[in-house]
């Protein structure tokens, strides 16, 4: 048991470096600093850090002894969280293309779709 | 976690583990809704979109809020472990009173929303922005409850080993829902408002 995780310290780094992170996303956007493409990446960066952040110094995952029960069950969830999410916006993705494309819906999706992908006939 | 638990030898780490795996089966659930979302936020049918709805300053004041109560949580739970009542009490106290703000503040944002006419019913956008949110809300909502039982127990009863136990899952609960509006922040309101 490591001295760290048991003080009020671990709380306090965990909750400045938070707080810097919210604040940064929130200035990169409301300020719009860059291109759109730029920013999404930005923000999402500094989310993924911030879960970091807090797994660490909130809920100490990883710091228990072994064998890592916790990080296991962590670590399952987290696969069938991103087959989830990616998956999901996977095949919607396609469903939309393969209608006709989003958001101007063509009156005759067929032909705009073969005239896309370059199908001569 | 169990480390917490290591302070008092009495507390049964398996009991924290079990709860540990509900909040990421709760997570999974959580993950379905953002696909959800994702999948339906260009969704809005002719009407508004994110960023003619959400005020930054407002959700920032929001996200401020709970982080901070995840901090004082933690501070809560850590003077439990040391068997300090009053401290505890006290910081369990702070914690509540921050998550009922926050609780007020969306609440008070889904009102203006629905009397604005912009409510679940408007678009696609909107039934997955209310159902995200408002699955959060809920879990805030029990978090507060449990909160306050747990302040009324510690009171009567003082720091017993049981009461400890479910003070720390209730940390972890707490700490957890804080983690999801991280995501809420973050995909919801700022890619809300790049994307226009």
């Amino acid at each position: 048991m490591s001295k760290l995780t048991t003080s009020p310290k671990s709380y306090l780094i965990g909750f400045l470096l938070s707080l810097c992170l919210t604040l940064a996303a929130y200035l990169m956007v409301s300020r719009h600093t860059s291109s759109n493409g730029v920013l999404v990446f930005g923000v999402v960066c500094l989310a993924l850090v911030q879960l970091f952040v807090q797994l660490k110094f909130f809920l100490h995952l990883g710091s228990e002894s072994k064998p890592k029960w916790n990080l296991l069950v962590f670590g399952f969830m987290l696969g069938v969280l991103l087959i989830l999410v990616f998956g999901s916006l996977w095949i919607m993705y396609n469903l939309n293309y393969h209608h006709g494309g989003y958001p101007v819906s063509p009156a005759n999706p067929d032909a705009y779709t073969k005239q896309d992908e370059g199908i001569k006939l | 976690m169990s480390q917490l638990t290591n302070s008092n030898n009495q507390v049964d780490s398996r009991n924290i583990f079990g709860f540990w795996v509900y909040l990421m089966t709760d997570c999974i659930l959580f993950a379905t809704l953002f696909a959800t979302f994702a999948v339906l936020r260009n969704n809005t049918y002719g009407g508004p979109s994110g960023h003619e709805l959400f005020s930054l300053n407002f959700v920032l004041s929001e996200t401020v809020i709970l982080l901070t109560s995840s901090f004082t949580c933690g501070l809560a739970v850590l003077a439990a472990g040391r068997n300090e009542k009053k401290q505890a009490i006290f910081w369990f106290v702070v914690t509540f009173l921050l998550g009922l703000a926050f609780l007020t503040l969306e609440i008070s944002e889904f009102r203006h929303l629905y009397i604005e006419g912009n409510s679940w019913r408007r678009s696609g956008f909107l039934s997955a922005f209310f159902t995200l949110v408002g699955t959060h809300g809920l879990h805030i909502t029990a978090g507060l409850i449990w909160m306050f039982v747990m302040i009324l127990k510690t009171m009567k009863r003082g720091l017993l080993v049981a009461n400890q136990r479910r003070l720390i899952m209730l940390s972890l609960f707490w700490h957890f829902l804080d983690v999801i509006w991280i995501f809420i922040f973050t995909i919801v309101y700022l890619l809300g408002a790049v994307s226009r």
